[in-house]
């Protein structure tokens, strides 16, 4: 086990340091680190100099461990726009996404699964039949027409909850949040629910073909013959051995909520990492964009990792067969 | 042709009401994109048509300065709705096919060459691919985008906007087309004719373009359409975000961007049309893709 542990700890390293290649390439050769220190009118013989003291006339594998080793300590250069470093742009901006990345997973699980139990059990009722038909019209709808209707129903004809921005935050040093202000948990709501949607959706259908399957299992009907009651049955017996695949998707699904928190941040102008990169794309500020790319990618390979070994952790089975597997 | 309408799948199709529903639904949307300048009533691209007097004029209410109507209304510049929508549309599916095109040449191509040469060149091309999955693509698309603008001089980035997004959306698709089309490669090539092609002495290039080629292109079709309903849609996002088309040629998505800037004064007619053409391009494409699996491939479910 620990074997495997190790193996897939060196593949996660493989892969980052593959994203961190790309992320070198595009901060070295599509951005030039020298116009963007320089102003137009400085003279080559400037020019010359800042690019040896820069490392620039290295060989090219040694400016890549450079970038690795400056990437090590959160040094990504200046942005291009306003000149502040990358890194303290970023660090202002991750508690926005940080939070609504995390309050969206927690509706989407909650609901996700709550919802997907409710229609395995329930099969054929009214409610079931909406809440199925409903769904595919949900995940057929881009996630920014999401946004934006939902903005349109709560925020201009009920005026309900706020369309844009983060509401009043809480200064607490090195974080800023909105959850304990009442118009940052509004704020918060359309956001979260835009995000949060689709990985509902997917949860909800996941977790429904799952208990379905396992309510068509022996112990099951053992469980019922016994004579306990059905919600025993459903959340002590069955729930347990739904949560594998679940947490699979549910984690794998991590990643491209992060992705969708581009879309979502722009819809509602969210001040978070996803707006500051698509801005960043769209003004060409290549060491913004060179740095998300890389932070994203640390995300990724993380989760796919906690993902991989949670496996073990959950499921005794599959500890037992991999010592099987080595005895 | 006759031979068609006897097969099985003409069978089916006629069976089920939902593929007759998408697939006309797609079919009209095609037709009133390619016949655009016959339809609508107005060129929207022709800023000398435009009369800005006409802005914000409501669905087939009569505009109080110029004293004329418009079935769905019009945006803030006095664009008719319906003529930008069908102008709008024809700029969507070419962008979306174009990208599928791309995507489907390039996943077949290294598909093929992965699963028949196998070895070192299988790796470098699978192993990629697999990190490009562990992205969503639609960040891959951005990413591509934003290099794209920085690699290109600046006098040149307006107009190669929309050849920039079709490479962009095109490169964020190929993987599932490699996947399948490697894994069918690695059946077909272990099969007699490919040994039989061997042995009267033919190359390799002529084994993998004549021969396997022709025999791992059944499931492509299927991929390709559901990779088109992801097309649209991600060249909808690209453009609402800002970082697609140009705004004097909108496509579906800028054109709900426009609509939402101007929802809180009271034009819902600029967002819900586009969003409702949208919605009803990709939901049928999507319907169509998966009653296409489910009748050539039930494998791939």
């Amino acid at each position: 086990m620990i074997f495997i542990i190790l193996n897939r700890f060196f593949q996660a390293v493989l892969v980052l340091l593959f994203v961190a290649l790309i992320s070198f390439l595009i901060f070295r050769f599509v951005g030039n680190p020298v116009e963007s220190l320089m102003g137009q009118e400085a003279t080559l013989a400037q020019r010359a100099a800042l690019e040896e003291a820069l490392g620039l006339n290295n060989p090219i594998y040694i400016q890549y461990f450079d970038f690795l080793w400056k990437a090590v300590r959160f040094d990504f250069g200046n942005s291009y726009r306003g000149a502040l470093p990358v890194a303290e742009l970023i660090a202002s901006r991750l508690p926005a996404t940080l939070e609504l990345a995390l309050t969206s997973a927690v509706f989407a699980v909650i609901f996700g699964v709550f919802m997907g139990i409710y229609t395995a059990i329930n099969r054929g009722s009214v409610i079931t039949n909406f809440i199925l038909s409903s769904s595919l019209i949900g995940v057929s709808l881009p996630t920014f027409l999401i946004g934006v209707l939902l903005i349109w129903l709560f925020s201009v004809e009920l005026n309900w909850l706020p369309s844009f921005g983060r509401g009043e935050v809480v200064d607490l040093g090195w974080w800023t949040t909105g959850f304990l202000s009442e118009s940052g948990l509004k704020s918060l709501v359309l956001p979260a629910i835009t995000l949060g949607l689709y990985q509902m959706t997917l949860i909800m259908r996941l977790t429904r073909s799952e208990m379905l399957e396992v309510l068509r299992q022996d112990y099951i009907r053992l469980a019922r013959a016994l004579g306990l009651t059905s919600k025993a049955v459903y959340f002590f017996h069955a729930l347990p051995n739904i949560l594998i695949p679940v947490i699979t998707i549910g984690g794998l699904q991590l990643g491209s909520v992060i992705a969708f928190a581009i879309i979502t941040e722009t819809v509602f102008q969210w001040p978070g990492v996803g707006l500051l990169f698509i801005n960043a794309v769209y003004f060409v500020d290549i060491p913004v964009m060179s740095a998300y790319l890389l932070l994203v990618g640390f995300a990724f390979v993380l989760i796919n990792l906690i993902v991989d070994l949670s496996y073990f952790f959950i499921d005794p089975r599959l500890r037992d067969s991999e010592l099987k597997d080595k005895a | 042709m006759e031979r068609f309408f006897r097969s099985d799948f003409f069978y089916h199709f006629c069976h089920a009401p939902v593929a007759i529903v998408s697939f006309i639904t797609i079919i009209l949307i095609i037709l009133s994109a390619i016949f655009a300048n016959l339809i609508a009533p107005t060129n929207p691209f022709d800023p000398s048509s435009l009369n800005l007097m006409n802005g914000f004029t409501p669905p087939l209410e009569t505009n109080e300065f110029t004293g004329e109507s418009f079935l769905l209304g019009t945006d803030d510049q006095g664009r008719d709705l319906f003529s930008t929508i069908l102008y709008g549309l024809r700029i969507s599916l070419f962008v979306g096919l174009m990208a599928v095109f791309l995507a489907m040449v390039m996943g077949v191509l290294l598909g093929l060459i992965a699963g028949f040469l196998g070895g070192w060149i299988d790796s470098i091309i699978m192993r990629f691919a697999d990190i490009q999955m562990t992205f969503p693509s639609i960040l891959v698309a951005m990413l591509i985008y934003g290099v794209a603008r920085g690699i290109l001089p600046p006098e040149v980035r307006y107009e190669m906007s929309i050849v920039v997004l079709i490479i962009s959306i095109g490169l964020s698709e190929w993987v599932p087309f490699a996947r399948t089309v490697r894994g069918s490669t690695l059946v077909e090539k272990e099969k007699e004719y490919v040994t039989a092609a061997k042995m009267i002495g033919l190359n390799r290039q002529q084994i993998m373009v004549r021969h396997i080629l022709p025999n791992v292109l059944s499931p492509v079709l299927v991929i390709a359409t559901i990779t088109f309903a992801l097309a649209i849609i991600a060249e909808a996002t690209l453009s609402f975000l800002g970082v697609g088309v140009p705004t004097t040629k909108p496509s579906l998505g800028t054109l709900i961007r426009i609509g939402q800037d101007f929802l809180f004064s009271g034009e819902w007619w600029i967002l819900l049309f586009p969003a409702i053409t949208l919605l009803a391009l990709a939901l049928s494409i999507n319907l169509f893709g998966d009653w296409l699996r489910d009748t050539l491939n039930p494998k791939l479910k």
